[in-house]
């Protein structure tokens, strides 16, 4: 009996030490799962990091008023100019461009998508749109150089080779399906019942779609916007491709410009010495693209909050 | 006011109608321009490249002479690029959505991190590119070199990744995990033996979502500083080296490369029309490896709708 007895302690003992074992590695392997969790906060500060910290030594040479107002943005000539409303001016062009294509486009798909189509056209439709989506962006800058511009160029003769209008219309076809699957997303998520209600007050599927579906789905739509705008001034390769890279401070799409985007391209493609002034300029510019798309962002965060609607 | 008569009445059903139809016309006139897009953008590519479809194609390194030039250090570096993407991508995506779902508790750290996934999906892909410029080639000294470029791709697509880890996640039923632990595994291998498993094909999904994205990204890799003219490989693992040494088994992934989209860019922005051929050969060759992918992504998503039933 008594021999029974320490088998049955040294047992329990035996069963406790595994226990314990199984516990801290239950713990380990938690914390390594946070850790790889975290890799994200540390992209975010490493971004932010990266960015501020060059910036500094660049608005140390460069006063930020100059930054702001100067018309010029020559910074690698001897009379060197930092004025980045040069390249904002060029990135909210071809932004705009490539807005007054998508919003119009994606909206009138999703809509057709959620109210019209029987769902044998949206299976069909959307993984088509997804592979518009999922298009490498230097085939659509090959596709806006090589042949939007030469058929816009047919049309209109004075056309330059690069310009922001080729680049943002083809940018534009690029935002389109992020639009129309978001914005369908948000109006399949209206009840039936609203539009069930419409329909027996005698009204057609267009009016009901325009005036009871958009509408509840607003805040949808908003947040598939602000996703598109942040995309189209976030887009690098199009421009750097179809835009020209010379610095123009112009509002005239039909010019060729250069953006915030084709220019860190541009530089980065020469051979930049670590450290010159030259180098600095990139992460200036790619402080500003963050800012500006931050803003955009949290625009959106915004809107979506203020027009929740819950059913 | 007065009543409509019969014929008024039938007017503005008619005119409603037509309006249906308008807009009817409208969107699918929409769907079919960007479907036209594609198929414009594919026949523009194989019509023009297609006298460079040959083998010597994807055997030849870049060349000054437009008819010898070739892809192979690009479809390479590519290859090798991506491996290096989803060795460092897959494993920290699937952790981080793992810990999410499974493991993160209700808290600020758990809301931090969430806001950071959303926002970070948001961000430019040229500012990971800058990033990688300050961090991976100065910072840590890995140069313009493949273990660089792999590793931003990696930063680039870890939010697809995640997001779609934890929604395939979150659709396992709860009763999965409360049989596990009913009889008695522990929370990790609720997760190495149920969670994972059958979140599989949805994690896969989503792995070859953001690969096809990377493979396609041009702009963080030119701002890394990636070269454009390469004509020669990777050093293989033990191969023999031009100074009588052997390459080590990991010398490769110090290497300066190309990719696919690089040498694309390359290509379309020569003046030299000859150029623009290759270009278009080399677009459809990139074309032809994204879409493929996308497709099985698609078709795996569509297969698992179909079959999973809890």
């Amino acid at each position: 009996m008594s021999a029974n007895n320490t088998t049955d302690l040294s047992q329990v003992s035996n069963r406790l030490a595994y226990n314990a074992m199984r516990n801290w590695k239950e713990k380990l392997i938690e914390a390594i799962l946070l850790g790889a969790a975290a890799i994200s906060v540390l992209t975010t500060i490493g971004i932010v990091y990266v960015l501020v910290s060059e910036s500094v030594h660049f608005f140390s040479n460069v006063s930020i008023v100059d930054f702001l107002t100067d018309t010029q943005w020559t910074p690698l000539f001897d009379d060197a100019h930092f004025g980045i409303m040069v390249l904002i001016s060029g990135t909210l062009v071809s932004s705009a461009v490539a807005l007054l294509v998508a919003v119009p486009m994606g909206t009138i798909i999703a809509i057709y998508l959620s109210e019209f189509a029987d769902s044998r056209v949206r299976e069909i439709s959307k993984p088509i749109l997804e592979l518009l989506g999922g298009i490498p962006t230097i085939v659509f800058g090959y596709f806006a150089l090589l042949v939007v511009t030469p058929i816009l160029q047919y049309f209109f003769p004075t056309l330059p080779g690069f310009s922001l209008l080729s680049a943002g219309l083809v940018m534009g076809i690029m935002i389109v399906p992020y639009i129309a699957s978001l914005s369908e997303d948000a109006m399949r998520a209206v009840p039936m019942s609203m539009r069930e209600g419409a329909y027996a007050m005698g009204s057609t599927k267009l009016y009901t779609a325009i005036h009871v579906v958009v509408p509840a789905a607003i805040s949808g739509l908003a947040a598939s916007y602000i996703l598109a705008i942040s995309r189209a001034v976030g887009e690098t390769m199009i421009l750097a491709v179809a835009a020209g890279m010379q610095p123009n401070l112009t509002w005239n799409p039909a010019e060729p410009a250069a953006t915030i985007t084709s220019y860190i391209v541009q530089v980065a493609l020469g051979d930049l010495p670590h450290g010159s002034i030259g180098y600095q300029t990139i992460f200036a510019a790619g402080l500003t693209l963050l800012l500006i798309t931050l803003v955009f962002n949290i625009l959106g965060q915004w809107l979506r909050a203020k027009y929740r609607e819950n059913y | 006011m007065k009543p409509l008569t019969t014929e008024q009445i039938r007017a503005v059903i008619a005119r409603g109608k037509l309006k249906d139809n308008i807009f009817k016309v409208m969107g699918i006139f929409c769907l079919s321009l960007a479907l036209v897009v594609i198929v414009a953008l594919i026949a523009d590519m194989v019509i023009k490249g297609s006298e460079r479809f040959t083998v010597d194609f994807f055997l030849n390194f870049a060349s000054r002479h437009a008819n010898k030039a070739g892809i192979l250090s690009a479809w390479v570096g590519s290859l090798l690029v991506m491996f290096v993407t989803a060795l460092a991508a897959v494993p920290l995506g699937v952790a981080a959505g793992l810990y999410l779902e499974e493991y993160a508790k209700r808290n600020w750290i758990t809301n931090i991190i969430e806001i950071n996934i959303s926002n970070l999906a948001a961000v430019p892909s040229i500012v990971y590119g800058l990033l990688a410029l300050g961090i991976f080639v100065y910072q840590f000294g890995f140069g313009q070199s493949i273990l660089s470029a792999g590793l931003t791709l990696a930063l680039l697509i870890l939010p697809i990744i995640i997001v779609s880890t934890r929604e395939a996640i979150r659709a396992i039923p709860a009763m999965i995990r409360e049989g596990s632990m009913a009889v008695g595994a522990t929370r990790w291998q609720t997760c190495r033996y149920h969670i994972i498993p059958y979140a599989m094909p949805g994690i896969l999904t989503g792995v070859i979502i953001g690969l096809a994205r990377a493979i396609g990204e041009t702009a963080p890799i030119i701002t890394i500083g990636a070269l454009t003219f390469i004509a020669f490989l990777p050093p293989a693992p033990f191969s023999e080296l031009g100074d009588g040494g052997t390459a080590g088994l990991f010398d490769w992934v110090m290497a300066p490369f190309t990719v696919m989209p690089i040498q694309i860019f390359n290509w379309t922005s020569r003046p030299d029309p000859a150029f623009e051929v290759n270009a278009a050969a080399a677009g459809f060759v990139l074309m032809a490896m994204v879409l493929s992918m996308n497709a099985v992504a698609i078709y795996l998503r569509y297969k698992m709708r179909k079959n999973i039933k809890w």
